[in-house]
This record gives C-alpha cells, sequence and structure tokens, in this order.
C-alpha cells in the first residue's frame, strides 16, 4: 500500500550549499533504489534552530515527499540517522491527514454548488444530498 | 429531604435559604419549590435561567461566557470565544507552519490550554500534536524563557 510520509531534516549550517545538494541528491537516489517513489524536494533554506542541536544555532532545512511503503521510508531514516551532516530529522505520515482535507473541501465545493441558501456550515454528516434528509428526519 | 423543604414555604422566599439547609446534594427537591427557576437551582450562583443545553460538562468558554458579567461568585469569561480553525475553516494544522502555531504557544513556549484560547477540542488535540512536531524538529522550543 502506498502511503506518503514528509521526512524534514536538518544539515548542518557549516556545508557548502553544493555539498547539501549533492547529499541531497544522494538522498534521494536511495530513496527511489530502496522504492520509493519521490513526489517532490523543497530546500527550505537556512533558518535559526529553536534550541541548540549538537552545538550548532541554525541549519539548512530540508523537505522531502515522498510515496512508499513502510520498508522504504525504513531504509531512508536509516540513512539519514547515519549520515554524518544531517542532525536531525522527522517523518510525518500525511495520506491520512490529506484524505480527510480533501474530503472536506470535496463538501465544501459539492455544498456551493447546489444551493446558497443552504449555506450553513454544519457537520459534513448533514450535508449529505437531499433525498437522505428525510430518512433521518 | 422533600419534607423539611417544603415544611418551610413561608420563611423562605427563593432559593437562596433553601440552600443553607439542603446543602448542595440534591437538585430534585428545590425543583418543587421554585418555579420561577425552571427547574435546576444552582445554589452558589444564586437564580439563573438555564438557557439552552446545560453547560454542564466542560464549562469553560462557552456557559459562563455567555452568562457574561452577572452574579460574580466564580471567575466569568467575558466574551464567548469561538474556535478560530471552525470560524477560518482552516482544515490542515501543519507543524511546519510556525507563525499560526505560536498563536498557541506561551512566552515560556508551553502549549496554551484551549479555555484561554477558545479551540474546539478536535482542534487543540491537532495543534497539540503539531507543536510536538514542530519541537522536535527545532522549529519551535521546548522552553524557552519568558
Amino acid at each position: 500500500m502506498q502511503r506518503t510520509y514528509e521526512v524534514m531534516f536538518i544539515v548542518r549550517p557549516d556545508m557548502a550549499d553544493e555539498d547539501v545538494d549533492k547529499l541531497v541528491s544522494t538522498l534521494e537516489t536511495n530513496a527511489t533504489a530502496a522504492g520509493a517513489k519521490l513526489k517532490n524536494t523543497e530546500r527550505m533554506g537556512k533558518r535559526r534552530l529553536a534550541y541548540l542541536v549538537r552545538g550548532f544555532g541554525d541549519g539548512n532545512y530540508v523537505l522531502m515527499t515522498l510515496e512508499s511503503d513502510g520498508k522504504a521510508i525504513h531504509e531512508v531514516e536509516r540513512r539519514l540517522r547515519v549520515s554524518e551532516p544531517v542532525i536531525k530529522f522527522i517523518t510525518v505520515r500525511v495520506d491520512e491527514t490529506q484524505k480527510r482535507v480533501d474530503k472536506l473541501a470535496k463538501l465544501r465545493a459539492s455544498k456551493v454548488k447546489r444551493s446558497a441558501t443552504e449555506a450553513a456550515p454544519v457537520a459534513p454528516a448533514a450535508a449529505e444530498p437531499a433525498p437522505e434528509t428525510p430518512a433521518t428526519a | 429531604m422533600a419534607d423539611e423543604v417544603k415544611q418551610q414555604p413561608a420563611a423562605t422566599s427563593g432559593n437562596e435559604t433553601a440552600g443553607t439547609s439542603a446543602p448542595a446534594t440534591t437538585s430534585a427537591p428545590a425543583s418543587t419549590s421554585s418555579p420561577a427557576t425552571g427547574g435546576y437551582t444552582p445554589r452558589p450562583y444564586g437564580q439563573r435561567r438555564e438557557g439552552g443545553p446545560r453547560p454542564g460538562g466542560p464549562r469553560p468558554g462557552g456557559g459562563p461566557g455567555r452568562e457574561g458579567g452577572g452574579p460574580g461568585g466564580r471567575k466569568f469569561f467575558r466574551r464567548k470565544k469561538v474556535c478560530k480553525f471552525c470560524v477560518e475553516k482552516i482544515d490542515a494544522i501543519n507543524y511546519k507552519d510556525v507563525r499560526l502555531l505560536s498563536q498557541f504557544v506561551a512566552e515560556k513556549g508551553k502549549i496554551v490550554p484551549r479555555r484561554l484560547t477558545g479551540v474546539c477540542t478536535p482542534h487543540q488535540r491537532r495543534v497539540s500534536a503539531a507543536i510536538k512536531q514542530a519541537r522536535n524538529i527545532a522549529l519551535l522550543p521546548f522552553a524557552a524563557r519568558g
């Protein structure tokens, strides 16, 4: 089953930009080799850290969005843990939240299309099409 | 219990003295002797009309806020707070948007309770989870010097 993950990691700030690029592309190749589909890589740039991490006050943030199963993510995380320039990382699963957000957006769009008078922001259950309301009432 | 309340109808005019004789254990006898309040007599607060659903469980914000500057027995929050996410229809609370999350974080870095921010429970849970994720990736501090 393909799940969507967001991997955000911090690279130490005293690395040159080309080195960071090289590191990121190496990780991307590793991820693809492990069976993950790389959807997006975003360099969020140098940011001030909220607390000291391994003695550093700043860090280069990188965000990778992957679509894969659990095993490939395990492998990606292992590489991140082992790689020396990466000082912190977090993996977040986003497919469930994305599904919910999409569902809500779809419901809102359908409500707007139906009629302008019924624009009451109620729970999604109540926004089911009209034929169902006599049955529930 | 019901008898002793009914035996003093002349002496008691309302609910305050009933409160002293039958301390806080039962509400049913009070209902028979005080038709004005329409059923339930909350003793410490004096007379109070039930407005809609009883704010029984989570009292902060909704119920007492609606009463406003009424009887000053307990601490009441002046205005009725609404959940920012429900109003603005923000669906996804991400750990990445630090600006949004820092509105729910106190100066020392602590997560602000929902009775102060007015956030509804499901959204407060999501905000809390997002703040914890942001803390782990050093976007927010665990503890800041306030």
